[in-house]
C-alpha cells in the first residue's frame, strides 16, 4: 500500500531558505543544498523548493541555484516560483527536478498547465494554490497583488485538474507560519473536488498537527516548512510519532520509536534506566 | 568498495540522467559515463537504461540511434549486466500496449500492460510502496526485509513468477523487479528512493 507521504517545503527568498510567517515576515534559515542535504538523510518523503521571489522580480527560476541545491537530493523534487514557459521546464528537468509548481499560471496562463502535462506528463505537473478566509468563505490569494481574488479554492482545484495537472498543493495563507495547524475546512474543499493527490500545508508544528490533518480530510501528503528546520532528526521524530497511528515510511538508521517528545517536537528525556542501557549498547554506522 | 567497475549510463535522449548519475557518483564510483557511443558501451562493465516517459517514444529513441543493436551485443553476447529502470525496465519485456502496441527489447518473456485496479485504488501509482523480495541476489542483498521505494507508473510488466524479483502491492500485484541472467530491471526509481535505492545501486554494482 502506498504510504501517506510527508513533504518538506523550502520557501526560497533571494536564494536563501527563509522562514515565512503570514505571507508578510521572513527570517533566514539557510542555504537550500544543504537544507536539502540534511532533510534528505533524515528521511523526508519529498521536498518542494518555492522560490517567492522569482515571480516579483519579473525573473525566471534560478537554474545555478537549482543545480547545486539538487546534488544530494535522492527524493522527488518539485520546483516552483517564476515558471512561464515550457522551455523553463526542459531546463528544470534537466537540472533534477522531477515535477514542477506552478501558482499564478493557473490564474494568468491556464494553458500552460495543459502543454506541461501534455508534454512532461501530468505526474510531473503539481497546482499550487494559496486560500485565505474571507467574509464570504475560502478565496484564491494572489500573492503578487496581495489581495484575494473571487475564485473558490476547491473550484480553481478541479478546473487544474480538468487542465492535467496531477497534484494539488493547497496551502493557507492564514495558516501560513502560525504554528497553529491546518486549515481543515479549506483542506477539505479542495479534496472534495478533486480526484488527483492534495498536498496540504499551511500551519503545522508537530507530529499531532500531521497525524490531524490525515484524519481529517483525505490528504494523501502534509507538508511542512518552519518546523522541520530547526531541530536535529526532525524529520525522524516526526515520524516516528506518526508511524504508532498511520503507515508512514520509515527507514532512516537512526529511529526514534521509542522517544517521547513534547509539544514543539523536542525530544523529552528517557527514563534514568534506559539511558543507563544506552551506555552498553553498540551502535553501528550505516553502510550502503 | 571493493571495485571500481566503468559504468555507462544509456544516453537516448530521455530527461533526468542527472540526478541518476547524482546517485552513482554520491556511492563514490568514479568511472561514469552518460553516453550513447558503440566504444563506450563496448568498454563498460555495467549498464544502466534510465526511462521516463512514454514507452513508443522511448522505443523510437533507442532504436533511432541504433542502440538496440548495440546493447544486444553488450547484453545478450559480452553478457554484460544491464539494469533498466521504470520505462528502462518496460523496454526490456516484448512490448507494451502504452498508446497502441510497440514492440519492446523482448530480453524477459512478459508483456507491459496498463494497471488495471479495484475501484478504490487510482492510476498512476505515484508515491512510496514497499515491496516484497522473491529472490534478493544481487538487487536486494543490502536492502531491509520489505524496503521502500518510489513509484510514478501507469504500465506494469506483466510476467511469470521465474523472472519476476519483487512486486508491491497495490490493490493488485505490481511487478516491482525482474531478472533473466545478467539482466535487471525495476520499475521504481531508485535514484529517487532515498537509502533504499542506494543500497540496491551498491548491490548491482556490487556483483559486477
Amino acid at each position: 500500500m502506498l504510504k501517506k507521504r510527508i513533504i518538506a517545503n523550502l520557501v526560497v527568498k533571494n536564494g536563501i531558505v527563509v522562514q515565512s510567517i503570514g505571507f508578510k515576515r521572513y527570517l533566514p534559515v539557510g542555504k537550500p543544498g544543504i537544507a536539502i542535504e540534511f532533510l534528505n538523510q533524515w528521511g523526508i518523503d519529498e521536498i518542494i523548493l518555492t522560490d517567492i521571489s522569482a515571480s516579483p522580480e519579473g525573473r525566471g527560476p534560478d537554474l545555478n541555484m537549482i543545480r547545486e541545491a539538487t546534488n544530494k537530493c535522492f527524493v522527488p523534487l518539485t520546483i516552483g516560483g517564476g515558471i512561464s514557459n515550457i522551455e523553463q521546464i526542459k531546463e528544470l528537468m534537466q537540472c533534477g527536478a522531477d515535477k514542477i509548481s506552478l501558482n499564478r499560471s493557473v490564474l494568468i496562463k491556464p494553458e500552460l498547465i495543459s502543454a506541461a502535462a501534455h508534454i512532461f506528463g501530468n505526474q510531473c505537473v503539481v497546482v499550487s494554490i494559496d486560500g485565505i478566509q474571507t467574509p464570504n468563505g475560502y478565496r484564491v490569494y494572489d500573492y503578487i497583488n496581495k489581495t484575494a481574488t473571487e475564485k473558490d479554492p476547491g473550484g480553481l482545484a478541479h478546473f487544474a485538474e480538468e487542465l492535467g495537472a496531477g497534484e494539488i498543493f493547497i496551502h493557507s495563507v492564514d495558516r501560513d507560519g502560525s504554528y497553529t495547524g491546518y486549515d481543515f475546512a479549506l483542506i477539505k474543499g479542495v479534496c472534495n473536488l478533486v480526484s488527483i493527490p492534495v498536498i496540504a500545508s499551511g500551519g503545522a508544528k508537530n507530529a499531532e498537527h500531521i497525524h490531524a490533518v490525515f484524519n481529517e480530510t483525505n490528504a494523501s501528503a502534509a507538508s511542512a516548512a518552519n518546523f522541520f528546520h530547526f531541530s536535529e532528526h526532525s524529520v525522524i521524530i516526526t515520524k516516528a510519532q506518526l508511524a504508532k497511528k498511520i503507515d508512514v515510511r520509515l527507514e532512516t538508521h537512526a529511529c526514534y520509536s521509542d522517544s517521547l517528545v513534547d509539544d514543539s517536537m523536542r525530544l523529552l528525556k528517557k527514563e534514568d534506566q534506559a539511558l543507563e542501557h544506552l551506555l552498553y549498547t553498540r551502535i553501528t554506522k550505516e553502510i550502503i | 568498495m571493493s571495485n571500481n567497475p566503468s559504468i555507462v549510463i544509456v544516453d537516448y535522449g530521455v530527461g533526468n540522467i542527472h540526478s541518476l548519475a547524482n546517485a552513482i557518483r554520491y556511492l563514490g564510483y568514479k568511472k561514469i559515463r552518460i553516453s550513447d557511443q558503440e566504444q563506450h558501451i563496448r568498454e563498460a562493465d555495467a549498464l544502466i537504461l534510465p526511462g521516463v516517459g512514454a514507452f513508443g517514444e522511448s522505443v523510437r529513441n533507442l532504436r533511432k540511434s541504433m542502440l538496440h543493436l548495440i546493447l544486444g551485443e553488450a547484453v545478450l553476447i559480452q553478457k554484460k549486466p544491464i539494469l533498466g529502470i521504470c520505462v528502462g525496465m518496460q523496454m526490456l519485456a516484448e512490448g507494451s500496449e502504452e498508446n497502441g502496441w510497440h514492440e519492446g527489447l523482448s530480453w524477459i518473456p512478459g508483456k507491459v500492460k496498463k494497471l488495471v485496479l479495484p475501484a478504490t485504488f487510482s492510476v498512476p501509482q505515484v508515491g512510496w510502496n514497499n515491496v516484497f523480495i522473491q529472490q534478493n541476489d544481487p538487487l536486494f542483498t543490502r536492502t531491509s526485509e520489505n524496503p521502500n521505494f518510489y513509484f510514478d507508473h501507469s504500465y506494469h510488466f506483466e510476467t511469470s513468477p521465474e523472472y519476476r524479483m519483487a512486486w508491491c502491492d497495490f490493490g493488485i500485484e505490481v511487478t516491482a523487479a525482474v531478472y533473466r541472467d545478467n539482466i535487471f530491471g525495476v520499475q521504481f526509481h531508485p535514484e529517487k528512493s532515498q537509502s533504499s535505492g542506494l543500497k540496491l545501486f551498491r548491490g548491482f554494482l556490487n556483483a559486477v
